[in-house]
């Protein structure tokens, strides 16, 4: 790890506009920097910043960014109206890691691309113009949507998918003053020679993370995560759905995927076509395969696009049987069961 | 200038002249304190050997820059026992054989007591697992782990009902 000057900034304004790396809970930027991936000079340590409240705003939530990710998924608001957030968190790294990650720390999270974390790998997204260390190389992990020659990475955050799916906006504050994006573009698809914009201008921090009131879709939501392993792995493949249903029918419906792209990737498509139809099984499936419209491998993995449908499904389906009143031992598991578990 | 840092370590307030910014809290346990029994595995947040409380929530040390918990309380392995009578997940680990090497050890009893401090899992075997999934064992002693997890809590949730109704 390279030597750096340390300094903590006691209020927002003493962040905003200040030169050097962001500190929150570290659980990202200290590893990169023991890796020789992030080598500031200066960290801004914004972990005490009186950005730590969940707040009623609007008939929805206002989630402070210096919030602990365990804080947000044993809120009782969480729990009770966006429990497919709860859900998501709880399926993401381990205990001791969500009681230090941070809410702005998740949605800035670097990509787990393995040629990103090797500085000596070429990679654009690290090193603009250097090329892309993963194209021909083991890809299993990489996008199948929404990427280009310049970058296949993937975003590695479940929180985001979820918050995605919920119509999350993210609060930015810079020199130049306040900003609000859609969670769902926030962070940016690659271009042509790489990965395109950085999603925060030099000088500006994520502030809060806004929740509008979900309605109808309170409790049939849910999150279903892929991974190597039960718990404590990151997702191959992940989906958020929730859906608002009448009578049997599908009166709205929110799908996001997750491990895809470089960004959580929302199927409105699949969404349109759900709307107005039976809660069947024939509708989730048609929709699970709307959902990956426009895949295609970006090296050795094509099996990611039916594990994206397959997942997909799985989500809309335990949706469609409600959210339990407590959700399941194994958070977004596959094997919790195809009931409501 | 050198920065200094302030710690309550298991109770006793500590200051330490930190030369060097780039300490980790896991680096000044072990290091500048001579409190090796939190261990270092991976370094990076994958094993949970590191695991310690800071102001009572577990967390991995070996990713937690020291002078960003200026001030904070750590409790740490050394700090469980009370002189020769042992914490109770201390003693469930012993008498389930929690471990075999024991380098996982002191980072699963950490992560153990603040697991049942969060009053999550209870009895459940499944979401203790589930609970004790950032530390890894290269022993694989797992169904140990899981059941002094549960006796512990179980002596636990006792002794605070029993205070209770005291
Ligand atoms: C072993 C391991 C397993 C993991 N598994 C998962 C998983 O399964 N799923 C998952 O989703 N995540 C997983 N993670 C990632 C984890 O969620 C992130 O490390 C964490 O959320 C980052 O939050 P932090 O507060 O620690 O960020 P930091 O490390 O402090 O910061 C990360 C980045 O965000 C920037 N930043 C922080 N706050 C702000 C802000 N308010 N405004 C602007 N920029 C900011 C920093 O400058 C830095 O670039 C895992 C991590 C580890 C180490
Ligand atoms: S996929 Fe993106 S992050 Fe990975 S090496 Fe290529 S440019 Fe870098
Ligand atoms: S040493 Fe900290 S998690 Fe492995
Ligand atoms: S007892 Fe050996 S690693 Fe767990």
């Amino acid at each position: 790890m390279n030597r750096f000057d340390y300094v903590r900034a006691e209020t927002l304004g003493a962040a905003i506009g200040a030169e050097g790396a962001l500190l929150a809970g570290g659980t990202n930027l200290l590893d990169l920097m023991k890796i020789g991936v992030a080598t500031p000079d200066r960290l801004i340590d914004i972990s005490r910043l009186p950005l730590d409240r969940i707040e009623q705003s609007g008939g929805g939530l206002r989630i402070g960014a210096m919030v602990r990710n365990a804080e947000i998924a044993r809120d009782p608001q969480v729990l009770a109206r966006y429990p497919a957030l709860a859900e998501a968190l709880l399926s993401g790294a381990s205990a001791q890691l969500r009681n230090a990650a941070t809410t702005g720390g998740n949605v800035m999270q670097a990509t787990r691309c393995s040629y990103f974390q090797d500085p000596l790998s070429p990679c654009n997204r690290r090193e603009p113009g250097s090329g892309c260390g993963a194209l021909g190389g083991a890809t299993r992990n990489h996008a199948v949507l929404g990427w280009t020659e310049g970058c296949i990475a993937v975003h590695p955050s479940d929180m985001c998918v979820a918050l995605a799916a919920y119509d999350a906006v993210v609060e930015i504050t810079g020199p130049g003053g306040l900003r609000e994006v859609a969670m769902e573009e926030f962070h940016p698809l690659p271009d042509a020679d790489g990965a395109g914009k950085p999603p925060l201008m030099p000088g500006e921090i994520i502030t809060h993370i806004r929740l509008p009131d979900p309605g109808a879709l309170a409790r049939n939501a849910r999150y279903v995560k892929l991974r190597e392993r039960t718990s404590f792995a990151f997702a191959i493949v992940s989906a958020a759905a929730a859906l608002a249903i009448e009578d049997g029918v599908i009166t709205e419906a929110r799908l996001a995927l997750g491990g895809v792209a470089a960004r959580p990737w929302r199927c409105r498509k699949a969404e349109e076509a759900l709307k107005g139809q039976p809660a069947s099984a024939e509708s989730f499936a048609r929709a699970a395969e709307l959902a990956t419209e426009g895949a295609r491998p970006s090296g050795d993995n094509a099996a990611k696009t039916p594990l994206a449908q397959r997942i997909a499904l799985r989500a809309l389906e335990r949706a469609a049987a409600g959210t339990p009143e407590r959700l399941p031992a194994l958070p977004a598991s596959v094997f919790a069961g195809d009931d409501n578990g | 200038m050198t920065p200094t840092l302030n710690l309550t370590i298991n109770g006793v307030p500590q200051q330490i002249a930190l030369d060097d910014p780039r300490a980790t809290l896991l680096d000044v346990l072990r290091e500048r304190l001579g409190l090796t029994g939190t261990k270092k595995g991976c370094d990076r947040g994958q094993c949970g050997a590191c695991t310690v409380l800071i102001d009572g929530m577990r967390m991995n040390s070996c990713l937690a820059l020291a002078l960003s918990h200026d001030g904070a309380e750590i409790t740490t392995v050394e700090g469980l026992a009370q002189g020769d009578t042992l914490h109770p997940v201390q003693a469930a680990f012993i008498a389930h054989d929690g471990f075999q090497c024991g380098y996982c050890t002191p980072g699963q009893i950490m992560s153990a007591v603040g697991l049942i401090a969060e009053g999550e899992a209870g009895l459940d075997p499944e979401r203790v697992r589930e609970g004790m999934s950032g530390n890894l064992c290269r022993c694989a002693a797992y169904a140990g782990i899981t059941e002094a997890v549960l006796d512990a809590t179980r002596e636990i949730t006792a002794g605070r009902e029993e205070r209770e109704t005291a």
